[in-house]
């Protein structure tokens, strides 16, 4: 009842309403109010993952231009020349170009692919579509959301073309170097435009956010319990509730840092002396501050990236082993301990920093904790698959591979969290490896299991399936070639971000390994471009969807029309009688949420 | 003119995929789709366990060929302690590993759609549950106990035969300091820097302006670039800072690191356990260096901030601390003792007995109150 009241009067400005002659009478939709200035939230899901995607294509070819100078250091590439000018003068990338890529890699694939790309498409998406809501809590605020995204995301791109290049200090922005201009040129106005672009991007995800729990919270459909929610929502949720209280606590560490940066302030800067300037008025500030304004975003912020993924895996995953999910209740608990401890963990990016070692003892103790709640998920998706009847569509492959990424990436996070041992791998190319897998390759895998699995529901079309198997195995693979053999690079001590490692004896030793992992990192790319030609190709000419649930799935989305309009279900919202997960019930293939309780069936949930 | 003919390759290669890619979406058509799609989900079957057993192959060919180019034994009596962890996690999560990656991939093998089987519905099973949830926890525990014991052992005081140098990083290089004869160091503050002849901003002389007052301590003081002398099997503490922006102390040999921050001193010790020279020997390397590498993004030279560790025999550190003169004669040439005529019969300045005595964990050190000069 309450579901109800709540649904009208979130929708009551008019654009939807409930009744049968919906449709008809409002809606002059004008190109710009359909695609551009959209309130519809699937459009701006779209819109959302749309932008993710072409910053998805910047962010990889950056990599691919950096992989090109670490595999050959001392050889020279005309071609570089044209792309990027005199950041490549003869066709050999300068170290400023190379940190400048570095850099703007980790910060778009971090913010803009993985946040906004990810959470931003599905959670709006996929929110109204299954908890049974017309649309957002607030529909204009959803809008603004992508538009603070899109502003951000265009002041960042500029800030590639300014003079002095873009920030070129690292994606984490440590101050003093990202505070102080004449400590390098990336961090004169190239660096101005970097937090500029933050600011607006935390304006965007706080917009989103509140948006995101105010529907989940209030605007579910009659008898969609919490309880009933499939995981995709609950993983939305408590990325919304991260995000919300963490990217404040980021925005006040840049707001600090614009204020030393432009207006004299000492909040992280002390007893600095830079060549060719002299000794620096600022006295009493402490670098260290930042660090800890910045992890404490910084890490809830992987978890961000990864619990969307989860969400959507666990869906994904029990509608093509046509099972349910294995511990409903523990994948809810596990999700909440891992949303919990990640605000208690940022420290043990510090272990090194200088960090008071007994504080750090703590971190280290927080940190291995979040292990178990993975080992369960972990477990439950294993036990999801056994006696299944597994379909392998795109999206259950993806499923399958952020597991098998998460395992990968995951276990060696017990390295790496284990303080004693970080002080040997911290900065080294272990950590590449261990973050890459477990939150940039499960992340967009979790990304285009989603992507595969909605794509019938966002267009009304199928992707070419061959392509997506050619996708899939070469990234799969390709993924494990680039970086299970970093791990050895970092257990050797390698350092990240050295532009060339030819003078260092300690470390020249894996010259023809980068050749190795630059040439499968440049075909992974290609094959990358090979899904996006699928993408776009597959929305004009794709086979068409003829039935409404073409996954033989139980979620409220696969109930409303093929191609559903602004409002979602042309008739009343329907009612929920069930969980998410009854497949392969009392012998039925699955029962959709909708299907009352029978009065024979066997009592479940 | 070859990058183009790459891009046009390329471009064909991507049509030919293309092609057939469309060309199997008609003969689906043509054959049925239900059945192609059983057809498809049998290869991508067969593909699961394929991949498992290339997998687990790749990552046995991996560290063969891989396993000689990582470090060999640690060069510090701490790093053993390291290397042990590392071998203990290695095994815990490579079983894990194993487990749960053959399950994952043989599962969905096995599991693939058949006609013939009839799905389990098992929706939860609290067993289970909390035996996964409790093994993590109790292995985890063990872990983090083996890994807290080393932490304070790393963290912790140095033994008292501890030498001391003092590490600066700087905009891309480093600056060692030897407390020289006094067994102290001088007091320190950033405005005096000059890059000519005092890098490090010793206070060497009485200003009014900043209300500070010359520090006898800093007069003997020992200053060096790029490369730091310790000696074999002596412990030695190393206090860190920067002039500049974050940067990084990063010894692999010895398998420790620590940042070095602007306005917060931070500290390591560690014992090394072979020279130099030894390693050469060890590893075959006739340029083996133990180097410095910075770990911390400082700037676009940040790739080649390199130091030297020379792990000498006790004798020839001495010989070599003899050698040099302290960091203020080098300022103000005319006052080093040596540089007037030789007096009769006067030995030189410096000799092993007398020069710098090996400093101590007890020797005091006091850039804290650099800050106060200029507050009081």
């Amino acid at each position: 009842m309450s579901n109800e009241q709540t649904l009208h009067t979130g929708t009551a400005h008019g654009t939807v309403h409930d009744d049968h002659g919906h449709g008809a009478h409002h809606h002059h939709e004008t190109f710009i109010t359909k695609y551009i200035f959209s309130q519809d939230h699937k459009m701006i899901a779209k819109q959302f993952l749309i932008t993710g995607m072409a910053w998805a294509v910047l962010g990889g070819l950056m990599s691919v231009l950096f992989r090109v100078q670490l595999a050959y250091p001392d050889q020279n590439f005309p071609i570089l020349e044209t792309i990027m000018g005199h950041w490549a003068k003869g066709g050999h990338i300068t170290a400023e170009a190379y940190y400048a890529l570095v850099t703007i890699h980790g910060t778009v694939m971090v913010f803009f692919v993985l946040t906004a790309g990810l959470s931003g498409t599905f959670s709006n998406f996929l929110i109204p579509l299954q908890v049974g809501a017309r649309d957002m809590a607030s529909p204009f605020m959803n809008m603004l959301s992508y538009w603070f995204f899109f502003t951000s995301a265009l002041i960042m791109l500029s800030s590639l073309f300014v003079e002095s290049g873009p920030f070129s200090g690292g994606w984490t922005a440590y101050p003093p170097l990202s505070a102080l201009g004449s400590a390098s040129p990336g961090s004169k106005t190239g660096m101005d435009l970097w937090l500029i672009s933050m600011a607006l991007f935390v304006v965007s995800q706080l917009l989103g956010g509140l948006n995101y729990i105010a529907t989940i919270l209030n605007m579910r459909t009659k008898g969609m319990s919490m309880t009933r929610l499939p995981l995709t929502i609950w993983a939305f949720f408590f990325t919304a509730v991260l995000g919300v209280l963490s990217f404040p606590v980021l925005l006040s560490g840049f707001i600090l840092l614009i204020f030393d940066r432009n207006f004299g302030t000492s909040f992280y800067l002390s007893d600095i002396f830079i060549n060719g300037i002299g000794a620096l008025p600022n006295e009493g500030g402490s670098p260290i501050l930042y660090q800890h304004l910045f992890w404490f975003l910084g890490h809830p912020e992987v978890y961000i990236i990864i619990l969307p993924g989860m969400g959507m895996v666990s869906e994904v995953m029990s509608t093509n082993a046509r099972k349910p999910i294995f511990g409903y209740m523990a994948m809810i608990g596990s999700l909440f301990a891992i949303a919990i401890l990640s605000f208690l963990v940022w420290a043990h990016h510090m272990f090194v920093s200088g960090l008071n070692p007994f504080l750090g003892s703590f971190f280290v103790l927080l940190t291995l904790l979040i292990a178990v709640p993975s080992a369960i998920k972990v477990f439950n998706w294993l036990t999801t698959l056994w006696r299944g009847n597994i379909r392998f569509t795109p999206g259950m492959l993806y499923s399958i591979g952020f597991v098998s990424m998460f395992i990968s990436g995951g276990l060696t996070g017990i390295w790496l969290g284990n303080s004693a041992l970080d002080i040997h791998l911290h900065d080294t190319y272990f950590i590449i490896a261990h973050f890459h897998l477990v939150m940039g390759v499960a992340g967009i895998f979790g990304m285009y299991a989603g992507i595969y699995h909605w794509y019938p529901k966002m267009f009304g079309r199928y992707m070419n399936n061959t392509l997506a198997y050619i996708h899939f195995w070469v990234t799969l693979a390709g993924a494990y070639l680039i970086f299970w053999p970093m791990h050895y690079e970092g257990l050797a001590g390698m350092p990240r971000r050295y532009y060339d490692y030819t003078n260092w004896e300690s470390f020249k030793m894996f010259g023809e390994l980068n050749v190795f992992i630059s040439i499968v990192a440049i075909i992974v790319f290609a094959v990358q471009l090979l899904f996006l030609f699928n993408f776009f190709y597959s929305m004009y000419k794709g086979r068409k969807v003829t039935s409404q649930n073409p996954w033989g799935s139980t979620t409220l989305e696969w109930t409303t029309p093929i191609n559903p309009g602004h409002g979602n279900w042309t008739g009343e919202i329907p009612e929920v009688h069930r969980w998410a997960y009854d497949y392969g019930k009392d012998g039925k293939d699955f029962i959709a949420q909708t299907t009352p309780v029978g009065a024979g069936e066997s009592v479940n949930h | 003119m070859s990058t183009f003919f790459i891009i046009a390759v390329l471009i064909l290669l991507f049509v030919v995929i293309f092609q057939i890619a469309k060309a199997s979406e008609y003969v689906a058509i043509l054959k049925g789709e239900e059945k192609s799609r059983k057809h498809d989900n049998k290869i991508n079957g067969f593909l699961m366990i394929a991949f498992l057993v290339l997998g687990l192959i790749g990552v046995y060919y991996c560290h063969e060929i891989l396993k000689g180019r990582v470090l060999q034994e640690s060069a510090s009596k701490e790093g053993e302690k390291v290397d042990e962890m590392l071998h203990i996690t290695l095994a815990v999560t490579g079983i894990v590993f194993i487990i749960t990656q053959v399950l994952l991939f043989w599962f969905s093998y096995k599991y693939q759609e058949s006609e013939k089987r009839k799905v389990f519905f098992f929706p939860h099973n609290n067993t289970m549950e909390v035996v996964w949830t409790v093994v993590p926890a109790i292995v985890l525990s063990v872990l983090v106990v083996i890994g807290l014991r080393n932490w304070f052992i790393f963290t912790g005081e140095p033994p008292k035969n501890a030498m001391i140098v003092e590490v600066t990083g700087k905009q891309f290089g480093w600056i060692f300091r030897y407390p020289g004869k006094d067994n102290q160091f001088g007091k320190r503050y950033f405005r005096n820097i000059d890059p000519s002849n005092n890098s490090l901003g010793l206070i060497w002389a009485d200003n009014k302006e900043l209300n500070q007052k010359a520090d006898p301590a800093a007069y003997d003081d020992i200053v060096q670039e790029q490369t730091m002398y310790v000696i074999k099997d002596r412990p030695v503490k190393l206090i860190i800072g920067s002039r500049d922006v974050i940067h990084d102390v990063g010894l692999s040999h010895f398998r420790l690191k620590m940042d070095a921050v602007p306005g917060i001193p931070t500290t390591l010790w560690f014992t090394p356990k072979f020279t130099t020279a030894e390693m050469k020997e060890k590893t075959g390397n006739a340029n083996f260096q133990y180097e410095i590498s910075c770990n911390q993004m400082c700037g676009n030279g940040h790739y080649s901030m390199k130091g030297v560790i020379e792990v000498v025999e006790e004798d020839e550190y001495y010989a070599w601390m003899a050698k040099q003169k302290p960091y203020y004669y080098g300022a103000f040439p005319e006052k080093d003792p040596s540089a007037t005529p030789p007096a009769p019969g006067g030995a030189p300045p410096s000799s092993p007995d007398s020069a710098a005595r090996i400093t101590t964990a007890s020797v005091t050190r006091t850039t804290a109150g650099d800050h106060n000069n200029k507050l009081k």
